[in-house]
């Protein structure tokens, strides 16, 4: 059984990149190099000016630019099928590799969920014709996301399923829950997992504090996460089962990871960009962009996320890319469905925030942001002779306004929109194929 | 101004203007015609998603009196039961150009939203749980109008803090009146972090109750209550019912109504001297044609009498 990653595909650029600072936290590379990309694979990486060229080869000068692995994202909404006003397998890869990304893991709470064999082949039809990344699909834990009934997942195991998750909703039945993770010992895929405690959370639209209390909204808690956290990695720890824990909000929910691992629990978790840059002060206005589930919360709990991706109890950025429509987020705050997007602002506000702040250093964060997919079973991206060519090429000095050109999204949900941002994607490679290509970007114009 | 959507943004200034043109319009109610023609020939649209007897028709009786035609839509029977958005509904309604949009609505944020979306002025009449501000001009209408000055003067609020929109607008407007507010309610239903937001002691008893100049009692939502946030209505009722028992003869006691008698408090305290509620619902009346009047007219009102007469 392997993980299918279907994409449209493309013809491998024959390309070398040249001048740029080239950084690989994995094979512990950071200087200035040359990286020749052949046959879909880096064929070569080495000192500038040291690299033989095919004549076919268009050169890219990245003098002044920076050459990283692609990143790996493990949470993006995807829409197909039924949602595709929001966003199409098309729209939201191209936004994907507009931010940097060589692959995706799409969620199934689509219409209808992708919860059986069948609807599963039809998604991989799809991403056939329309991915320009190579993307993984999860599949449901329970069939319908109704939390009682397993899905066919040894079936979905078979033609290629990427993992389960209910997201969107927790699993609130531990007893389901359990037998879940005892059935993962058939199929060995990871079961992911939007921890919430509905009777906790309630419905609420935005986090428990000030906010809530001056608009007179309910409020969720943080421990309506870190409660379900600690539940179910018990249930992992009992079953010998591993466990992804999603889009982590609160501090007591890292803490409960970081007790999971010492304890020798199988459990991996993510966080993402608006949780590791924003709290609950981003609804002061009812923004419907700034409503996500889960909620903004405290100073104190986006410094813990920021602690624990530092210290790697959070293994990984995911952007929880949640695409709705103007119309969806133009209901009151109440009303307004949660999320925001963010694949094309991830990696450029993390680095000027994080980075350009002395949170996270820089190697560091292209280490979270290229780890999404590693706790699915698929390899990092790497810049390594023979590895194949993941690659993504940044201008640090580049200054954009984030949505103000557009998106290439077919959404506009996007949390960060209107920021002044230093740094900016202006090329990237999945699987040795030109997937995204900024006009600003000079050389290998025949590309 | 365009719009009132909260109280906040009046600040001491604003209240204290419209509680003067609300002196001035209230004296229209004494004349033999108790109408003026200041906003003659404009719509008033009251647009309203939630069921309310006396806001609804305080503020036909406040238009009505500004000589404004009024149209009065409720959710129930309406084009909203068959699914159409709020921006869809103020954009058909906007159709009509209405000089202003009286807008009740369910969810927190709704009226603010409304007044991007058109150029009439709006009006919050409530959302959610959030704000309703005529009801806190109002108040402190009838609470100065009765005492002056409120600088110093104490407030308790009491009763269910958690779903009160008056709670959330008339407790900021006695403090910007220089009040000193308490709010007090069960656990249950005083969410964490309220007193801070708003500026407000917070209290889960009525043991210091004595230092309160004004009691206001708010509205248990009785059937959404028993057995969830509170145990029971009894149980409320023996901790925080209003009554005489509670109260010292010096102390004013004030409700927003709808009243439930022997709950928050007591018929004796309602109909007792003691009792503001009817000069409250008589505030209303004044207080909305003074909002009308500030955002669609302006000018003197005594001036409108001339032209009445002349006409």
């Amino acid at each position: 059984m392997s993980i299918a990653m279907n994409w449209v595909g493309g013809e491998p650029i024959c390309a070398l990149i040249t001048g740029a600072r080239c950084i690989d936290p994995r094979t512990g590379l950071d200087q200035l190099a040359d990286v020749l990309v052949v046959d879909s694979c880096i064929a070569e990486v080495g000192a500038v000016g040291s690299l033989t060229a095919p004549s076919e080869a268009s050169i890219i000068n990245a003098e002044g630019l920076i050459v990283m692995p692609a990143f790996t994202d493990p949470h993006v909404h995807l829409r197909t099928p039924g949602q595709e006003h929001k966003e199409s397998l098309a729209t939201g890869t191209r936004s994907a590799a507009a931010g940097g990304y060589c692959q995706l893991l799409a969620m199934p709470n689509t219409t209808p969920p992708i919860d059986s064999p069948e609807i599963l082949r039809g998604v991989f039809s799809r991403l056939a014709e329309e991915a320009v990344i190579p993307v993984g699909q999860l599949a449901c834990i329970t069939r319908g996301m109704e939390g009682s009934q397993l899905t066919e997942m040894g079936l979905m195991a078979e033609i290629g399923v990427a993992g389960f998750t209910d997201d969107g909703l927790p699993v609130t039945d531990a007893g389901v829950l359990r037998r879940a993770m005892a059935y993962q010992r058939l199929h060995g895929l990871p079961i992911a997992l939007h921890e919430e405690d509905p009777s906790l959370s309630a419905g609420a639209p935005l986090n428990e504090g000030q906010i809530s209390a001056k608009r007179g909204l309910r409020g969720s808690p943080g421990i309506a996460e870190s409660t379900m956290i600690e539940r179910d990695c018990a249930i992992a720890e009992l079953e010998s089962a591993q466990i992804h824990v999603q889009h982590l909000s609160a501090a007591r929910s890292v803490d409960a990871i970081a007790r999971a691992k010492q304890s020798g629990v199988s459990v991996t978790a993510e966080a993402s960009p608006h949780h590791l840059l924003l709290t609950e002060a981003a609804c002061d206005t009812l923004d419907t962009r700034a409503k996500m589930n889960p909620p903004l919360r405290f100073e104190e709990d986006r410094l813990a996320l920021i602690a624990g991706l530092r210290d790697g109890t959070i293994d990984c950025v995911a952007t929880d890319h949640a695409p709705h429509s103007k119309d969806e987020k133009s209901e009151p705050f109440e009303i307004a469905p949660f999320g925001t997007t963010g694949l094309e602002t991830a990696f450029a506000v993390l680095n000027q925030e994080l980075v350009g702040n002395r949170d996270l250093d820089l190697s560091t964060l292209i280490e979270r942001m290229t780890s999404g997919c590693v706790p699915f079973g698929l390899e990092p991206p790497m810049i390594k002779q023979g590895e194949p060519a993941n690659l993504v090429v940044f201008d640090p000095e580049e200054s954009w306004i984030a949505g103000e050109d557009g998106w290439e999204s077919r959404s506009e949900n996007c949390c960060f929109t209107g920021r002044s941002i230093k740094g900016r994607v202006v090329m990237t490679i999945a699987s040795g194929v030109l997937v995204h290509r900024s006009g600003r970007l000079s050389g290998g114009e025949q590309l | 101004m365009k719009d009132l959507i909260s109280i906040d943004q009046l600040g001491r200034a604003g209240i204290e203007r419209i509680l003067a043109r609300a002196n001035e319009v209230s004296q229209v109610a004494s004349r033999e015609v108790q109408k003026v023609p200041a906003l003659r020939g404009r719509l008033v649209a009251n647009l309203f998603y939630e069921a309310s007897t006396r806001t609804t028709s305080s503020f036909e009786l406040a238009a009505k009196r500004l000589s404004a035609d009024v149209i009065t839509l409720r959710a129930s029977g309406s084009s909203v039961e068959k699914g159409e958005s709020l921006k869809d509904t103020i954009t058909t309604l906007s159709a009509y150009s209405p000089a202003a949009i009286v807008l009740r609505h369910p969810c927190a944020g709704a009226a603010a939203l409304v007044a991007g979306w058109t150029d009439a002025a709006v009006i919050n009449a409530g959302d959610g749980a959030h704000a309703h501000p005529t009801q806190a001009l109002l108040d402190v209408h009838t609470l100065v109008n009765r005492i002056g000055d409120l600088t110093g003067k104490r407030i308790w609020i009491v009763g269910d803090i958690a779903h009160s929109r008056v709670a959330r607008s008339s407790a900021v407007a006695f403090g910007l009146m220089g009040a000193r507010v308490t709010l007090c309610g069960p656990p249950t239903l005083l969410p964490p972090g309220i007193g801070a937001a708003l500026g407000c002691e917070t209290s889960t008893s009525l043991e210091r109750l004595g230092e309160a100049d004004v009691v206001y009692g708010l509205r248990m939502q009785l059937e959404r209550m028993e057995g969830v946030a509170i145990p029971s209505l009894r149980e409320y009722s023996s901790y925080y019912m209003i009554d005489s028992g509670r109260l010292s003869s010096n102390q004013l006691v004030m409700h927003p109504g709808p009243v439930n008698r022997g709950v928050e408090i007591s018929g004796a305290v309602v109909d007792g001297p003691h009792s503001l509620i009817s000069e409250q619902v008589a505030s209303g009346v004044a207080i909305r044609m003074a909002v009308l009047f500030e955002l669609l007219a302006g000018g003197d009102v005594s001036k409108q009498h001339h032209e009445t007469v002349m006409a």
